[in-house]
This record gives C-alpha cells, sequence and structure tokens, in this order.
C-alpha cells in the first residue's frame, strides 16, 4: 500500500439540506479534510444507487450518501424513497461480499455545518483507515471490462 | 467536439488565500473540451462578467463553468450573463470553490487539487448539458400570511394596500399577537395597544383583506404563484354572522376560573371568552377543555342568554382550501418559561415571573389594571430584582444566541416599575447591556441615571424564599466578583426568546428550511434575509431570529414588497428543472413500459398516464406522460424508473454519470 495513502471520497448530497449545510460550514470556516468530492443532485430520491457503485468503480474508495433529516425535505418524500432504496441496496451489498464501511448514508440538514464537517473527517479517517478499494475494481473491473 | 471556457475567480481573497487560483487557471487549460481558461479577482462583478461575455463571443464558447461560489448564491447571476451573451443560461454551471473548497481546506497542493477536480467534473457536466428554456406559469394573486401579530398584520396590510388579496390566517382567536400584550413600548414608552389597535382594526376592515382568525394551516401544496392552502378552522361553536359580540354569555358563564392566557396566568377567564377587550374579531370561543357542556353535558347557559341565538355547540371544524400565489410566515416566538430555570425555584414561586407577565402586571388593561402588585399576595413590591439573560447566551442551560430584547425591555420594565413605585428599588443583574438601536442607549442611560436604576454586572446564582422576601443571591463582577444579597419582593427573569411552538412542524409542511432552535431560515443571511429557499415562501418577524418590534415591521414590510413584486409579474418562469418521460418513433413509442411505479413515488401527481393510440382509435400502449407544470424536479422518479425511460433535465442520467466518469 502507499505510505501516503489519500482516499478519494465522493458525496452525493441534496441540493437543499445537505449541499447547503455542507455551505454552512464554509460560511463557517469549519475546516474539514479535503478528500471529498460533492456531487449535487436536487433531491436523495435522485440518486440510483447504481451510481454509488459507479463511483467506487471510477477510483473512489468511499461514499457519502446524504439528504434531509426525515420529515425535512424538500420535495416532502424523496427522502424516504432514498431510505428505502438505500435498505435492500444495503442488504443486496451486503450479500454480495461489499464492504458496507465505505458507503456511508447520513441525514445532514442546512443547519448543520459542523455535522458535515464531522461526518466528512469521519469518513475519510475511516476509509484512510481501510486503505484503496482496488478489491472492488477488481471484481467489478473484471466483469465490465 | 465541445468549447467550453472555465472562469476561475479569486472572490478577493476568499478564494485566491487558500487555492492558487492562476495555477488552477492553467490545469484547466489541460481539460479536452476547455478551449479558453482564465482567472480573474471578481468574477461576479462588473467587469468580471462583461469578461466572461466577451469570451463567449470570441471563442464561440458552447458552455460555460464559473469557479466561485456556491452554487444557491451566483447561479442565477451567471446564468443571466451567460444568457445574455447568447448562450443558452443552462449551459453555465458553476463549481463551488468558496464554500467546499478555500474556506474549509488550508491552504496547499491539495486544495487547489481538489479545486481543479471539481472544476473538472462540472466540465464534463457541461459537455452533457441541453439547452433547456424556463417554464411559464400563471400567478394566483392572492398571498396568505401566517401569524397575525403586529409582523403579520403588517405584511397584510401593506400587501393589501398595493392592491391584491391576502388571507391573514392566526391560530388563536384574534389577532394582535405578543405585541397587544405588551404594557408600554421601548424606547418611546408609548403605549403597545394604543399603536397596535388601530392596525389591528384596519387590517380586519381592509376590503382586500380576509381574516381567518382561530384556523391553522393543515396543509400546502403546490408551488410558487400556484400553491393550494388547507386551512382548518377550528370551531368556535359559535355563528359568526350573528354574534353582535355583546358579551352576555361570558358575563353569564358559569365557569370563571379558568387561568387566562392572555394574562400570561395572572387573571382568570371564562369558559366562552374573548382574549382580551380590544379582540378583533371581538366574537368569542368556547374552550372546550373547559367547558362544563362538554365536562358533564350539562350548562348550555350562553346558549340560552345569547339573544342572536349564535351558540352552535354541534359546529365542527371545517377544512378550507385556497388558491395563493404567495405565502408570508410571520408567526413570531414564545418565551421560555420560568420553570426551567432550578436555580430560581423551578417557577414554584409565584412572585418570580417572566418578562411577558411582568408586562401584564403594567399594563392599564392587565389583571391589577397596571398597579404594582406582587402575585402572591397582591402586596405592592418594595424591592424588585430583573435578571437578564436568563436561559440567553447560556449554552450550558439554555440557548447560545442572545434574544437580543431583553436588555431593552428590562430597562424598559425597571422604568416602568419605578413611575409606578415611586419609592421602590430596582436592581437589574446584567452579562453586557446590548442596546443597540436608535434612541436604545439612550433609553438604558435614562433608566440608570434618571430612574435609579441599580445595575450590577453579574449572574444570579440562586434565590431562595425566607419570611416572605426572595433572596437573591448574586455577585457583582465589578467589584471583583463580591457577593450581592439582595431581600427582594418579586424578581422578573428576561427569558430567552424561543421558536414558537410546533414551528417545525409548519416549516416541514411549507417545505421552508429552519435552523437547529426551530427559526426559520432565510434564503441568504444578509441578501435575501426576507426569503426561503422555497420560491413565493417569505419571512417576517420574530419566527426568523429574535427582534424587536420596528424591525419586525421594516421585515414585514419587506417581505410584502416582495410579495407585491412577485404579483406584478402576468406569469412566473420557472426552473426547467422537470423530469422528462422519453418518446421515440414508431413502434417504440418510448422506453416507458407503463407500470406506473413512478406515480407511487411522485410527491406532486405530476405524473399522467397516456394512451397512445392508432388511427382506427385502438389503444397501443399506456405511457407515463409528466406534467411539467406540476414537476417540481426532485428526480424520484427517474431513481425508481426500471427502463430508464425518464430523466430529469438538468440533472440527467448522462451528465451525472459523465461526473462520475472524471472523478
Amino acid at each position: 500500500m502507499d505510505e501516503k495513502f489519500e482516499p478519494k471520497i465522493t458525496a452525493f448530497v441534496c441540493n437543499w439540506c445537505t449541499y447547503a449545510g455542507a455551505d454552512l460550514t464554509g460560511t463557517s470556516r469549519i475546516k474539514y479534510q479535503s478528500n471529498v468530492r460533492v456531487l449535487r443532485v436536487p433531491c436523495t430520491g435522485r440518486i440510483d444507487y447504481m451510481m454509488v457503485l459507479k463511483a467506487l468503480h471510477k477510483g473512489a474508495d468511499g461514499v457519502i450518501v446524504s439528504g434531509c433529516h426525515p420529515n425535512d425535505c424538500h420535495y416532502t418524500s424523496g427522502n424516504y424513497h432514498a431510505r428505502r432504496r438505500w435498505m435492500v441496496f444495503k442488504k443486496m451489498m451486503e450479500v454480495m461480499g461489499v464492504d458496507m464501511r465505505r458507503i456511508t448514508f447520513s441525514w445532514v440538514s442546512a443547519a448543520e455545518g459542523a455535522r458535515w464537517a464531522q461526518l466528512v473527517n469521519e469518513v475519510t479517517d475511516q476509509v484512510r483507515a481501510l486503505g484503496p478499494y482496488a478489491e472492488f475494481r477488481q471484481i467489478i473491473g473484471a466483469g465490465i471490462e | 467536439m465541445s468549447r467550453i471556457g472555465v472562469f476561475t475567480c479569486h472572490c478577493g481573497e476568499n478564494i485566491g488565500a487558500t487555492v492558487d487560483c492562476v495555477k488552477v487557471a492553467e490545469m484547466c487549460k489541460d481539460i479536452p473540451g476547455v478551449v479558453h481558461s482564465v482567472e480573474y479577482k471578481y468574477m461576479c462583478s462588473d467587469p468580471g462578467q462583461r469578461q466572461m461575455q466577451e469570451a463567449i463571443k470570441e471563442h464561440q464558447l458552447d458552455g460555460v463553468v464559473v469557479a466561485a461560489c456556491s452554487p444557491r448564491m451566483h447561479e442565477p447571476t451567471f446564468r443571466r450573463a451567460a444568457g445574455d451573451a447568447g448562450i443558452n443560461p443552462y449551459m453555465c454551471e458553476m463549481a463551488n470553490l468558496r464554500e467546499h473548497c478555500s474556506w474549509v481546506h488550508e491552504k496547499g497542493d491539495a486544495t487547489t487539487q481538489k479545486a481543479a477536480d471539481l472544476i473538472r467534473v462540472l466540465v464534463e457536466k457541461v459537455k452533457h448539458n441541453e439547452p433547456l428554456h424556463p417554464i411559464k406559469v400563471p400567478v394566483t394573486r392572492t398571498a396568505m400570511v401566517i401569524g397575525g401579530g403586529v409582523g403579520g398584520i403588517q405584511v397584510a396590510l401593506d400587501i393589501a394596500n398595493g392592491g391584491h388579496k391576502v388571507v391573514l390566517v392566526e391560530k388563536s382567536p384574534s389577532i394582535g399577537g405578543h405585541m397587544s400584550q405588551l404594557s408600554e413600548t421601548f424606547p418611546t414608552l408609548d403605549c403597545s395597544q394604543c399603536i397596535l389597535t388601530p392596525r389591528m382594526v384596519e387590517a380586519a376592515q381592509h376590503p382586500n383583506i380576509t381574516l381567518m382568525t382561530y384556523s391553522e394551516v393543515e396543509k400546502v401544496d403546490g408551488f410558487i404563484g400556484n400553491f393550494k392552502v388547507t386551512v382548518r378552522k377550528k370551531a368556535r361553536k359559535l355563528d359568526e354572522k350573528l354574534c353582535t359580540g355583546c358579551g352576555l354569555c361570558i358575563q353569564k358563564c358559569p365557569n370563571k376560573k379558568i387561568s387566562d392566557e392572555f394574562n400570561e396566568g395572572l387573571g382568570t377567564r371564562t369558559a366562552i371568552y374573548v382574549p382580551f377587550p380590544q379582540a378583533v374579531p371581538n366574537k368569542p370561543v368556547i374552550d372546550l377543555q373547559n367547558c362544563t357542556y362538554y365536562k358533564t353535558g350539562k350548562c348550555k347557559v350562553c346558549e340560552k342568554m345569547c339573544p342572536t341565538n349564535a351558540i352552535r355547540f354541534d359546529q365542527e371544524d371545517e377544512l378550507v382550501t385556497l388558491d395563493i400565489g404567495a405565502i408570508v410566515l410571520a408567526t413570531g416566538f414564545k418565551l421560555m418559561k420560568t420553570d426551567a430555570f432550578p436555580e430560581y425555584g423551578y417557577g414554584k414561586h409565584k412572585d418570580i415571573i417572566d418578562g411577558m407577565q411582568f408586562e401584564r402586571l403594567a399594563s392599564a388593561s392587565g389583571p391589577t389594571s397596571g398597579v404594582m402588585k406582587r402575585p402572591s399576595d397582591g402586596k405592592e413590591p418594595e424591592t424588585v430584582v430583573f435578571i437578564a439573560c436568563s436561559g440567553s447566551r447560556d449554552r450550558a442551560k439554555g440557548v447560545p444566541y442572545c434574544s437580543k430584547i431583553c436588555c431593552m425591555y428590562t430597562a424598559k420594565h425597571a422604568m416602568l416599575y419605578k413611575h409606578k413605585v415611586h419609592s421602590g428599588k430596582a436592581y437589574v443583574f446584567y452579562m453586557d447591556i446590548r442596546a443597540a438601536g436608535k434612541d436604545y442607549d439612550e433609553f438604558v442611560r435614562r433608566a440608570i441615571e434618571e430612574d435609579e436604576v441599580k445595575y450590577i454586572r453579574g449572574r444570579v446564582s440562586k434565590i431562595y424564599e425566607e419570611d416572605g422576601k426572595l433572596i437573591v443571591m448574586g455577585a457583582d463582577t465589578l467589584m471583583g466578583g463580591e457577593p450581592v444579597v439582595i431581600k427582594a419582593d418579586m424578581v422578573v427573569l428576561a427569558t430567552a426568546v424561543q421558536s414558537n411552538d410546533r414551528s417545525e412542524e409548519l416549516a416541514q409542511t411549507l417545505h421552508v428550511s429552519y435552523d437547529s432552535y426551530g427559526f426559520f431560515a432565510e434564503a441568504h443571511p444578509k441578501l435575501r434575509p426576507v426569503e426561503t429557499n422555497t420560491a413565493g415562501i417569505f419571512l417576517a418577524g420574530a419566527c426568523q431570529a429574535p427582534r424587536d418590534i420596528p424591525e419586525t415591521v421594516a421585515q414585514a414590510s419587506g417581505a410584502a414588497a416582495k410579495v407585491v413584486g412577485l404579483f406584478s409579474n402576468d406569469e412566473l418562469t420557472r426552473e426547467p428543472i422537470v423530469a422528462v418521460v422519453n418518446r421515440q418513433a414508431a413502434p417504440v413509442y418510448s422506453t416507458c413500459v407503463g407500470c406506473f411505479l413512478c406515480q407511487g413515488a411522485c410527491p406532486y401527481q405530476a405524473i399522467e398516464q397516456e394512451e397512445i393510440k392508432a388511427r382506427s382509435g385502438e389503444v397501443i400502449m399506456t405511457l407515463a406522460r409528466i406534467n411539467p407544470g406540476l414537476c417540481q424536479g426532485c428526480g424520484t422518479c427517474v431513481a425508481t424508473c426500471r427502463t430508464k425511460a425518464i430523466d430529469l433535465q438538468g440533472f440527467s442520467n448522462e451528465q451525472i454519470y459523465a461526473e462520475l466518469m472524471t472523478l
């Protein structure tokens, strides 16, 4: 393993809560590790979990999915759909042997700037300790390419 | 091949101090498809925008990435600028180098690299962007104001005077809010009711305003210009049209010992009641919890006494659905109760009261008719201690923020007390005096210098009762923390301002954001203070943060101006971020198979069934179709669709996967 391994983290966040929360982290000047790359979607309900797998396939070592807390969804119920899909996806991934420590599902509201920084740091530290997720890319790569 | 321009902003020092913008601009030149990459001190400034527009023309760009602040801040600015330069506005995307990069990371190569990565991702997205066109929707020129306090009344009057219809919804039986409870107002010491009640009457009589008192918002559907709001009109148990407000029922009601909310529990009222004599509308309601008839099945004295037979014991709550174009939230605040303070006796001592209770004691319309009498035994208090910051600026037990109004009203209370009890002694324990405002500091100085109120800088650690006195144990930090013990007859706690009960629930009903204290969140703290992030919903007053009356009124007029501005359009343009079900030539028609799982997933009932018919009229297949007027663009249907027949404009599968491929 590379001595100074820096993980790549991809975050799928909703526009209204977590993206705004991450903006607040910035406005509050709370520092966190720079490994995360944020992809903005309107709502967590928009997230097709194939995207998560694609991110891991294309080099991400860890993934964060985050949106509005239950009841707070800008679109009323998108986050519930995301959560339902997540439950099924998680079960399926466990069966398939994907390390679920790599994928974190969370809620961060527009008011929780500090929570976002904490989440990113936690995930980054955890994934850094786990090392690169080459295993996934080997399996998937063998199938696809 | 795309011709994309990248414009990196320094944002003065905000980005430039931690991200090497020059290097980023150089790095971006190597991204395939990028034909132009520059950096500039302030992209959002006029010369910055012009530079971008000139580059679009000169280099014939077909897509633009502006790497600057959050798209939630300036996306409309740059999209407009791009549109003016002749490309489709939706071919412009923003990379968030400020909030998501420079402000949150230390200076260094990793941060500069991240900035370049963020841009690279967006360049890939822009390559797959499609030109989009805003959707036009009609506007219903009726506003709804939720909350009938001074803020809500001001909003309603301003909009109504602008020539538009307003529905003013208030949960309690009368409009007026907290201001109607106040005795006198700082810094002028003019009578609160004298300045408010004419406004209340004006609102009630205005031809453009419909009052809905004793009503609550139950459900909100739709979007800016086209909301459908369901309001629950709680049963007053009274026919408002027949009631003349004579008050005979109130006089004869046998149940007279109910704690009076308007007087903050310091007085009593009957089971059929009007909250206060100047109530608007001046029509009673029956309190179902305390009415003898509803408890025992017998009584109905009010029904027998009513000269116009207006009492309706069988009246039920009514649900009314209204078409509304814009909503203003003005739901106000609540005060923390005295029972939140163990060191001050958990609210057990009758003579330890909060600020609003003091207002009622000092008010000419209050339970003592404005004569200073302490609640426990009705004696005139000779020594009164006022404790500012009770619960405010207290991270351990209360709220961390400053409640803003307490310094001023505590000075006012001490002053009013001294005006009523000339020989009395008034002490104020404070942390800091925050009297920023026109004539505010002068007012506090007047309390100290002319009315001889003793200000002690320090906290009170404990209050206990001894021989009919309240022993207040504090410290004077300007005297080196020397202990101070005062034998008081009454203590007034300036308790913290909190968000109103059920404000989070209301925020969820309206889909607006709120902070961790339950105050509604503005769209931008400085530049969009009266708007929420949900288009068409605005804020006024203390539902957003602690505020005094002048600020509330000013913000209310601001919100009203926003609504009137909105209503001056014949039709509104909406972001074309909507889902679309693909259509293809016969015989395929669409990859949609007509399972309609999307219909169940859509929160807006925007998905319809469309029948594809042959010339004979025979239905060949039934496909999903999305009504762009109803779709809000959440994309839940897109992720639900099994055949990937639905895509979301602006966040299409192609765009998102393109972004992922470059990570």
